[in-house]
């Protein structure tokens, strides 16, 4: 199992958390429920789990949309409870939601992504100036001055991706933010999330049920009923297939291909997950 | 079964958001098929389906269900709706009646079958889509978990013992388990019902295992209508379409690249597994 570096703080740490949703009556099953995890700043942590495993929960703990009923989590040292615990984990850690069409505020671009700046009382020169680097980073200073609706699935979810990112945040956690649109979309968010990651140390939160992003990560938590059921590289936790659909998952469709043609003798190392390891494995086969 | 001539449908008309959402669409769907729909958002896939059941009435253009114009004189509408089941994204929401038998039961007193005769419908409906109606029936629709709820959607359509069943991204936002079940009930129904179904998903997966044949839509237009093989061996058109290939459908175009001469239409894991194979006893052979 691949632990975050000792030698580096972790940048959020979530201690024996436990949260309930408030019940209109009857027993409110727990969401959360004892849960123990840390993110390192700029790592890639897939977090994937059946319907109602608690990951959109454990989503909105990470920037104080909610917090613990019982435990901790503390964004870069700061309980997200402490007064202005959840101010400053909103600027260290933005969300891209699932539905493109829910997060868009303005009637321009560049207004979009500078409403979360503006909240944070900066200078109109300095706002200017991370807006256009955050319309920059995700492609989109030619539709600067067009309105939002016009544009598609994915450049809207590139929008709400600027926007987090004017506010020069340490983590950018995205909780389904790819399901709603066309293969196209897809790739563009994934694209840029992971160059994010990448070469600016973004750490980045994917919440899928697509498990070949997941695949992708740097290392994959298996939630189920509010805990963490397994962990792991995506080799790791992707060879434990049995497992896996127990807790309502599959392994990505190419590492079942690639196990399918280890048994037939074929030699495939574990830790080709995606397609190019996969096509470089075939090609250099014997 | 149903034929669309020459179909076009603006939005809006007369307005300043006019917009012309089909444009002279021509397509025949008989009984017995399963096909799949695919285009990038806003290509016009479910203001296609619409028309089938009547929801929208072309601008120009016919839609013929059994060779009856469905907006012609002395067409019964309800009728029509009845037949074409449509099942819009996210169907759980329209979910509310407290139990979920009475739930699926609406539809058909809606026809004006006798509470017993449209309790007796939503049972075997219930059953078609795997939630046994003694254990879920008298649930609240509301304690059902994701991919229940959706499956409780699709049995109030089937509950009007439709003859085509339309699902509009029907296992989106579900995890894999709840996905692999939901397409593994669509396969059964065609099978075992003869149902018609017409999918409509961004899944290429999805189609991969379950469409004979696909329907590709382009800013409105049809620029694509073949077997589910022959359209995805288009890489370059679909690719320039927005739109995705099958991951394994994608291995095999990128073995054949770098010179495995893998067969190129594969669509499943096991007839990848199977074209690998072949590849690599070939490459083998001429080694030796």
């Amino acid at each position: 199992m691949r632990a975050a570096p000792s030698t580096v703080p972790p940048l959020i740490t979530v201690r024996d958390v436990h949260f309930v949703y408030p019940a209109g009556g009857g027993e409110a099953t727990p969401a959360l429920a004892g849960l123990d995890l840390d993110i390192a700043p700029g790592e890639c942590l897939a977090i994937i789990g059946g319907n109602g495993s608690g990951k959109s929960t454990l989503a909105k703990h990470l920037n104080a949309l909610l917090l613990p009923t019982a435990g901790e989590v503390r964004v870069d040292g700061i309980d997200t409870r402490d007064p202005d615990g959840a101010w400053l984990a909103r600027q260290r850690v933005g969300m891209v939601f699932e539905h493109p069409d829910n997060q868009i505020v303005a009637a321009i671009v560049e207004e979009d992504v500078a409403f979360g700046c503006e909240n944070l009382g900066l200078p109109s020169a300095e706002i200017r100036a991370r807006v256009d680097r955050a319309l920059q980073v995700v492609g989109l200073e030619q539709l600067r001055r067009h309105p939002p609706h016009q544009l598609s699935g994915g450049q809207k979810q590139r929008v709400a991706i600027a926007g987090v990112l004017a506010m020069h945040p340490r983590c950018l956690v995205l909780d389904e933010a790819t399901s709603m649109l066309d293969p196209l979309g897809q790739q563009e968010v994934m694209e840029i999330a992971f160059r994010l990651c990448r070469d600016e140390r973004l750490a980045l939160v994917l919440i899928t049920h697509a498990m070949e992003e997941a695949a992708r990560a740097d290392r994959v938590v298996v939630l189920a009923q509010g805990r963490i059921a397994l962990q792991g590289s995506p080799a790791e936790v992707f060879a434990r297939e049995d497992e896996l659909r127990r807790l309502r998952l599959e392994p990505p469709e190419l590492v079942r291909l690639g196990r399918a043609l280890a048994r037939d003798g074929v030699a495939v190392p574990p830790g080709a997950l995606t397609i190019d390891p996969l096509v470089e494995a075939l090609i250099a086969g014997p | 079964m149903i034929r669309c001539e020459h179909l076009t449908y603006v939005y809006g008309r007369g307005t300043p958001f006019e917009a012309t959402a089909l444009t002279d669409v021509s397509l025949a769907i008989s009984t017995g098929e399963v096909v799949g729909i695919i285009g990038a958002t806003g290509s016009g896939k479910s203001t296609l389906v619409q028309h089938f059941n009547g929801l929208l009435r072309p601008t120009s253009g016919r839609v013929l269900l059994d060779d009856v114009d469905i907006h012609g004189p002395r067409v019964d509408r309800r009728r029509i709706r009845q037949q074409i089941g449509l099942l819009f994204q996210d169907p759980e929401q329209q979910l509310f009646e407290e139990t979920v038998v009475a739930d699926v039961a609406f539809g058909p007193r809606n026809l004006g079958l006798s509470d017993e005769d449209a309790r007796a419908r939503a049972r075997r409906a219930l059953e078609l889509v795997g939630l046994p109606p003694d254990r879920f029936g008298p649930r609240s629709p509301f304690e059902l978990s994701g991919g229940e709820m959706r499956r409780a959607a699709i049995a109030g359509v089937l509950a009007m013992e439709p003859r085509m069943l339309i699902l509009d991204e029907p296992a989106a936002g579900l995890d894999p388990q709840g996905r692999r079940d939901i397409l593994e009930h669509v396969r059964r129904l065609h099978r075992d019902g003869a149902l018609t179904i017409v999918l409509i998903t961004h899944s290429m997966d999805a189609i991969a295992q379950l469409c004979e044949r696909l329907l590709v839509l382009d800013r409105g237009r049809l620029v694509a209508d073949g077997p589910t093989r022959a359209v995805f061996a288009d890489l370059s058109r679909l690719t320039a379409l927005g739109l995705g290939l099958p991951q394994v459908t994608l291995l095999a175009r990128r073995l054949v690249e770098r010179g495995l001469p893998v067969r190129r239409d594969v669509l499943t894991i096991e007839e990848a597994r199977v074209a690998i194979l072949e590849a690599l006893a070939v490459r083998g052979r001429g080694v030796l």
